[in-house]
């Protein structure tokens, strides 16, 4: 059954913003469906918002829409290009969504679309928990009893059956948004009504609790011919109650007898049946209890998912790929195994190691937010790591996380293992509630006494996984044992043995220097004179039993190492690790150009990453992949096996950045821009010498190392002032402060001050304009990428504010000011490759904020937006050309507008306010593109969830500071038609100003208030500037409220401003869409001479 | 504790070419001599460990983590562990399984069999794909002496080896309700008998030199060849008796061993494979219908042969194909009511798309039962 010839058009929804629940791997699945479709010569149409991405690389598909992912801005879509068929398996929860949107109001028969992959009917009954309850008792399957209600009485009803806890799952959400776990009357309440809310269909699962039950995964495909293969089983290390996007899992499962898991692959198979996923992959999740093997099926997900990504990863078979070509018509023994590419893809991987997955969390930057895990996803990132066995693997992917742990290690205080105290007691009630420090309270427990069983009993881990952690525990003292200060000395036969055991059970260098209070560099000496290096071992889908020609690498501590050096040709390029707010999808995107691009030039391009979600560590993307933790000692041995010419740092963002040092004193080359220039620009004081050498307004600022210190430099500078530790990613624990005491009680509560830990203070502009420049050099001459203007005024962090290409209230003189330093720093520091400046501009003033020499989180966004593959440029520059070589000879500028908006997890993280500031909180971005800046700030807005109303009223409450400003933009609001609705200080103001506005109550004022009308849809958008640095309580409760009834809110004035601008566009004319390549050739047409 | 144990014994695993692999043993061994295979199974050793196919091999499991849920009273092939030795990269003394009664390494300690950690499985599995299952021997030490390699080369090969004789039962034993089927034990797996009883048959089963008129004289409905280890081509006993019977008419299905020596009782030869097919992935096309099967696999032995049929054996035609090398995993016969796999419908350990081969068999059975009187129908069978 070859490939559909009756088929040439096929339409690709993406997932949209990166958001917690659906990250990077749907550009991973996209990206590989979007090849796949190519490589049988089918037209693609892709839509996705997220500029960040491979996918919406304008060279992948052959239309590519970076528009809203919602049914009316699709519908736009398949009227312009008529599609033959659409596949939405590949862009998750919300690619789904809009397909089934589509069918129901029947944009897909007016135009003859047919949905391929899997059918309405199956999207319908994987989503509808009732229905899928049904379907699963139709062929024999125990479901856990529960029932859907659409109200809370019925809620209240259905919990008297299944009593408490109870599980809550709203309908068509992703990742558990919404859901929870209530123990009492009260939060079953609270977690109805939220479930009601947020669930687009408005109804919610009262499920019956198993938590504590095992939970396991299979990864299921099947063809059009009815051929059915699991590609991999998981197995959570964190029962069930946990979700399995926060749960550590482990990949094949390990705690099941053969017969256990026949029966969980016969019900799988029935499951795909009866569902009707007519071809291509699933995912079905099974809870066990652990005292009798009962079986209950949980969900079933027809479609790609962060569990496909991962299983693909950990098994070689690529699942969207092959699900992509299942879908179009091939049967699963006519496509070929893609990595032994000597037999077919009709048939299971075998594992000969064990993969484990680490979720990322967040929670330093949300202290409000509720860090127990429950139902809800609420990690932003993950790491994997591959190792011979669990305890490998386990230790490598916590060092894999980057989250200080160098393996499984406690932390330093009970505080960083989120413990009150340090006796027995009060650790073993810890691991009652799961957070993301649990291992490491097991870690405490274990150490203090307690027994596996004791550990079991509370956590409800599996005894299996807990005694792979005591032999960790154990291997730890037999080490130390022979340590400087241990009771044994030992030769070196027997120091070779037993650090060769330890290596094997995946300790770093750095664990095994600690536990010798020594350096991690004396530990490597010996390890190396003692001759034990890593060998690497291949993925290869088949334990080794067939030859394998793709070198997809893991280290172990085996004999055979299949690696081979790859030599003076090679380039290895750092990826950036599991993604975290700050790090996230951009800089793989980053690292995925420019591999492609040397692969283009004639380099072998070596691959290193640890993060499972990615494009960058699809084994098809380089020459060889290593999955392996992004640590010196990680980095240094694959430079050591490959002997390449040189390593790139520049690209995946902090965690390449910061091996650059080490890894040049080791004597490995670093491409582009030197370790040394890094330095420079991020080294206080060197910075600021050179910016008085170029002439470059600073804000005024100063370092200090004490807290006397830091209110001296405060004094100097003038309040308010910006507060931040030094090397910080992301606007870490970054404030603004406007008083001594405020200044005092920030050591307190958010950062320590101390000689080897000094903040930096900054005059914060107040008002002031910021803008970024992405550029490119080759150490003599430097390109402008493009200038963008943040939206938000100065204080919020850079990738949380909306920014627009090119600015739109800067002036020509200024941004030429921001062109001319950008080109100096350029030549100054001698940058080769990307280069990023941050600016401020303040009466006319342009002050340079900070010089990040590296590719930054902007550049695909540029890149999207003008057609200049600016991380391509940059890698054939780190390889040796020049700009005049790549004929890019001026700066890039584009006769239309793209403008860049941020995601917010505020939906996930309860309890978390939802203003803005320094510290960056932002999971993703959108864009929108236009030819005015209304509508591409329109289009961002949908894009974001954040669709503004065309008529109706605005609820205005700003602060004082903000009121004169407001007026003008409330006028404009008013001129086109909204009411005006303000708390009393503001109304006043308004009308005393000849704004017509009707007074709300606030909350303590009585009811109806403000938030009464919030909550009953009487607000179509909500200007609420917070009250400073004494923001209210009633100012959170409005926001809250907003937030939670999905009313469109901005909480800055030149967002409302911006608003007001999208609202006019998108009354005087209908939203249009259009593809990328458009827009690149309507650039290349008024720009002709950047691209020769 | 495993991560605290400095007592482990060196150990190796030594194959005929010369090649040897260090590794540790907990307890003191005596040289275990057999052919090294590996299998890739992912779950089901004890299924694997007890399969009576695999007596007289050293096994190699690819999966790196063994032990993980213990062994328990039901996931037994056969009475006992059967094969000469196990060899593993790790192995979990702590057990979590709800039916696990005992650990995995304690249970094959009180069965003697020699249990080597810490090798390299993977570049074991990688030798002997390269160079094909061989002789081997796992013994304590450091390295390999002379005189070890002298015994190992001395050691028997499987090549000619009949182990079939020894691996299946001596005596006759009867379950089940239903039509008769007589099944020919060469190291029958217990799922085998269990899924013909389930499938509605009264099997009794033979040891594997029983003659065709002693199998006739309990008038049987139909004929089972079951797996077994060893060289098919040196069960010659087995072929007389199996054209005597198959090729008289009686309905048969036979599995692995019982495929193979199909293959030569109706004209067809044998062979080695590089290094067998064990594991429980394998592809398997209907040639039919082209449906794929993911099939249980343990064989080194195949019957010689491609799509297009088995050279020598006019009278069959290949059912099933392996997908990854093309080798014959099933034949039918033309004219006769006869079937074999060479893979394992039973799965036991593995999947279990082949089921239904079993119903296959039982209506194979009642097809040529039920149009027929008794008496006449045994009477074309013997003629």
């Amino acid at each position: 059954m070859p490939k559909r010839t009756d088929l040439q058009t096929i339409l690709l929804i993406g997932s949209g913003p990166i958001v917690i629940g659906q990250g990077a791997e749907f550009d991973y699945s996209g990206t590989q469906a979007v090849r796949a479709l190519k490589e049988e010569g089918y037209r693609v149409v892709l839509v996705n918002s997220n500029p960040a991405t491979i996918m919406t690389d304008p060279e992948l598909a052959d239309r590519t829409y970076i528009e809203p992912v919602t049914p009316e801005w699709v519908a736009k879509v398949i009227e312009r290009e008529r599609p033959d068929a659409l596949l939405p398996t590949m862009g998750g929860q919300t690619a789904l969504n809009v397909a089934m949107a589509l069918q129901r109001d029947g944009t897909l028969e007016r135009y003859g679309v047919e949905l391929i992959g899997a059918n309405e009917r199956a999207i319908r009954l994987a989503e509808d928990r009732e229905e899928f309850a049904q379907a699963m008792r139709r062929i024999g399957l125990a479901t856990p009893q529960g029932r859907t209600v659409r109200s809370l009485d019925q809620a209240l009803e259905a919990v008297e059956q299944t009593g408490y806890p109870a599980i809550l799952r709203p309908s068509f959400t992703l990742g558990g948004t919404g859901g929870g776990i209530a123990y009492n009357l009260e939060e079953f309440e609270t977690l109805v009504r939220r479930g009601l809310e947020l669930s687009p269909v408005g109804s919610v699962l009262v499920e019956r609790s198993i938590i504590g039950w095992k939970e396991f995964e299979l990864e299921v495909m099947r063809d059009g011919a009815d051929n059915v293969v699991i590609v991999c089983s998981i197995e959570n290390l964190d029962p069930m109650g946990v979700h399995t996007g926060d749960s550590i899992t482990v990949a094949p499962a390990m705690t099941l007898t053969d017969r256990e898991y026949q029966t969980m692959r016969d019900a799988s198979i029935r499951i795909i049946r009866e569902i009707g996923v007519a071809a291509g992959g699933c995912n079905i999740q099974f809870a066990v209890d652990p005292a009798t093997g009962e079986q209950l099926v949980i969900e079933m997900n027809p479609r790609v998912s962060r569990s496909s990504a991962l299983a693909s990863k950990a098994t070689g078979f690529p699942i969207a790929r092959i699900g992509t070509k299942v879908a179009v018509g091939y049967r699963l023994d006519e496509l070929p195994n893609d990595i032994t590419r000597v037999t077919p893809a009709s048939f299971e991987p075998v594992l000969d190691y064990v993969v484990v997955k680490i979720p990322r969390f967040a929670f330093e930057k949300f202290p409000a937010a509720d860090p127990t895990l429950t139902t809800q996803m609420k990690s932003v990132g993950e790491a994997m790591a591959i190792g011979r066995t669990f305890k490998e693997a386990f230790q490598k992917g916590l060092r894999g996380l980057e989250a200080d742990r160098t393996g499984w290690l406690e932390g330093a205080t009970p505080a960083d293992d989120r413990l009150p105290g340090e006796d027995l007691a009060t650790v073993l009630a810890a691991l009652r509630t799961p957070t993301p420090e649990r291992v490491f309270q097991i870690k405490r427990a274990l150490r203090l006494g307690a027994t596996v069983e004791a550990v079991a009993e509370r956590s409800r881990i599996d005894p299996w996984f807990l005694h792979q952690m005591v032999d960790l525990l154990a291997a730890e003292s037999a080490w130390r044992a022979i340590g400087p200060d241990g009771e044994r000395v030992v030769g070196d036969d027997e120091r070779r043995t037993l650090l060769r055991r330890m290596k094997r059970l995946g300790f770093s260098d750095r664990q095994l220097a600690d536990l010798w209070s020594t350096e991690e560099g004396e530990i490597r000496v010996l390890r190396h004179r003692l001759g034990l290096r890593p060998a690497y071992k291949t993925v290869d889908t088949c334990a080794g039993e067939f030859p394998s020609s793709t070198p997809y690498l893991y280290s172990s501590y085996d004999e055979e190492n299949e690696a081979r050096a790859g030599g003076d040709r090679t380039i290895v390029i750092l990826g950036s690790g599991p993604n975290r707010i700050g790090q996230g999808v951009e800089f793989d995107y980053c690292c995925v150009r420019a591999a492609m691009t040397f692969r283009e030039l004639g380099y072998r391009t070596v691959m290193v990453n640890s993060n499972p979600e990615t494009v960058s560590t699809d084994f098809d993307i380089s020459d060889a992949l290593y999955f392996e933790p992004l640590t010196l000692e990680d980095v240094l041995e694959i430079v050591h096996v490959e002997q390449p010419l040189g390593v790139v740092v520049q690209l995946g963002g902090q965690t390449p950045l910061r091996l650059a040092r080490g890894l040049e004193r080791e004597g490995v080359r670093i491409l582009g821009t030197s370790p040394e220039a890094i330095d420079l620009a991020e080294d206080r004081g060197r910075f600021e010498a050179i910016t008085r050498e170029l002439g470059v307004a600073q804000p005024p600022n100063g370092i200090a190392f004490s807290v006397e210190e830091a209110v001296g430099v405060a004094a100097r500078v003038g309040y308010p002032v910006l507060v931040r530790p030094s090397y910080v990613l992301g606007g870490r624990a970054m404030e603004i402060v406007y008083d001594d005491t405020s200044l005092r009680s920030y050591f307190g509560r958010a950062a320590r001050v101390a000689p080897e830990h000094p903040v930096l203070i900054d005059s914060f502009l107040e008002d002031a304009f910021e803008a970024d420049v992405d550029a490119i050099a080759d150490g003599t001459r430097c390109v402008i990428g493009g200038v963008m203007q943040h939206i938000e005024d100065a204080g919020i962090h850079s990738g949380d504010s909306a920014c627009v290409l090119p600015p739109y209230l800067i002036t020509e003189p200024q941004v030429e000011e921001m062109r001319r330093y950008t080109r100096a720093f350029a030549r100054r520091l001698g940058v080769v490759g990307l280069l990023n400046v941050q600016f401020a501009i303040k009466n006319g003033v342009v002050y340079v904020l900070e010089v990040n020499p590296r590719g930054s989180r902007t550049v695909p966004f540029v890149s999207k937006t003008t057609g200049v593959q600016l991380a391509s440029l940059a890698a054939a520059i780190m390889a040796g050309a020049t700009l005049d070589e790549l004929g890019l000879h001026d700066d890039v500028i584009q006769p239309y507008v793209a403008v860049k908006e941020a995601v917010f997890p505020f939906n996930k993280l309860q309890g978390v306010d939802l203003i803005l500031g320094p510290e960056m909180r932002s999971t993703g971005e959108v864009m929108g593109i236009a030819d005015s800046f209304g509508m591409a700030f329109a289009k961002a807005q949908v894009s974001a969830d954040g669709a503004l109303p065309l008529e109706g009223a605005i609820f205005v409450t700003v602060n004082d500071h903000d009121k004169a400003n407001v007026v003008p933009i409330v006028r404009r609001f008013h001129g086109l038609g909204f009411r005006v609705l303000a708390t009393e200080g503001t109304a006043r103001y308004l009308r005393a100003r000849g704004v017509p506005a009707e007074r709300v109550l606030k909350v303590h004022e009585g009811r109806p208030n403000a938030i009464d009308l919030l909550v009953s849809d009487r607000v179509q958008l909500l200007i609420n500037t917070p009250l400073g640095k004494l923001s209210q309580q009633d100012d959170y409760a409005i926001r809250q409220a907003a937030l939670q009834h999905r009313v469109p809110y901005t909480t800055t004035l030149s967002g409302a401003s911006a608003a007001s601008d999208a609202i006019i566009a998108l009354r005087s004319r209908a939203g249009e869409v259009r593809p990328l390549q458009e827009w690149h050739a309507l650039a290349r047409e008024t720009s002709p001479e950047w691209t020769s | 504790m495993r991560g605290d144990r400095v007592t482990d014994r060196p150990a190796f695993v030594l194959l005929e070419d010369g090649a040897w692999f260090p590794g540790t043993t907990t307890r003191p061994i005596d040289p275990a001599f057999g052919e090294v295979v590996f299998t890739t199974n992912l779950t089901g050793y004890q299924e694997t460990f007890t399969d009576p196919s695999y007596l007289g091999q050293i096994v190699v499991m690819t999966a790196p983590m063994i032990g993980n849920y213990g062994v328990n009273v039901e996931d037994m092939e056969s009475g006992h562990p059967q094969v000469t030795g196990v060899v593993v990269r790790e192995m979990s003394r702590h057990p979590s399984n709800w039916r696990a009664s005992r650990s995995l390494d304690d249970w094959l300690a009180e069965a003697g069999i020699p249990v080597l950690e810490g090798i390299d499985t993977r570049r074991l599995t990688r030798h002997l794909r390269e160079r094909g299952a061989m002789r081997g021997v796992l013994a304590e030490g450091r390295q390999p002496g002379r005189e070890l390699t002298a015994q190992l080369l001395a050691s028997p090969s499987m090549e000619g080896l009949d182990l079939a004789s020894r691996a299946g039962t001596r005596e006759r034993t009867t379950e089940g309700d239903g039509p008769l089927v007589v099944a020919f034990d060469y190291g029958m797996k217990r799922t085998i008998t269990r899924m013909l009883v389930q499938a509605g048959c009264r099997v009794t089963v033979v040891p594997a030199a029983t003659s065709a008129p002693e199998v006739r004289a309990l008038n049987p409905d139909g004929l089972f060849l079951s797996n077994g280890p060893g060289d098919p081509a040196a069960v010659e006993y087995a072929l007389e008796t199996l054209r005597d019977l198959a090729g008289g008419g009686l309905p048969t299905f036979g599995i692995c061993l019982g495929h193979q020596l199909i293959g030569l009782a109706f004209g067809g030869s044998t062979a080695k494979l590089p290094y067998g097919h064990r594991g429980g992935n394998h592809p398997v096309r209907d040639v039919r219908t082209g449906q794929v099967l993911i099939t249980t696999q343990n064989h080194g032995f195949a019957v010689v042969g491609d799509a297009d049929g088995v050279p020598g054996a006019p009278g069959l035609e290949v059912s099933h194909l392996n997908l990854n090398d093309g080798t014959i995993e099933g034949v039918r016969h033309r004219e006769l009511p006869l079937f074999a796999v060479q893979y394992h419908p039973e799965a036991a350990p593995g999947p279990h798309d082949a089921f239904p081969h079993f119903k296959e068999f039982m209506a194979s059975l009642r097809q040529e039962r039920a149009p027929l009187p008794q008496p006449l129908d045994r009477q074309h069978l013997s003629s």
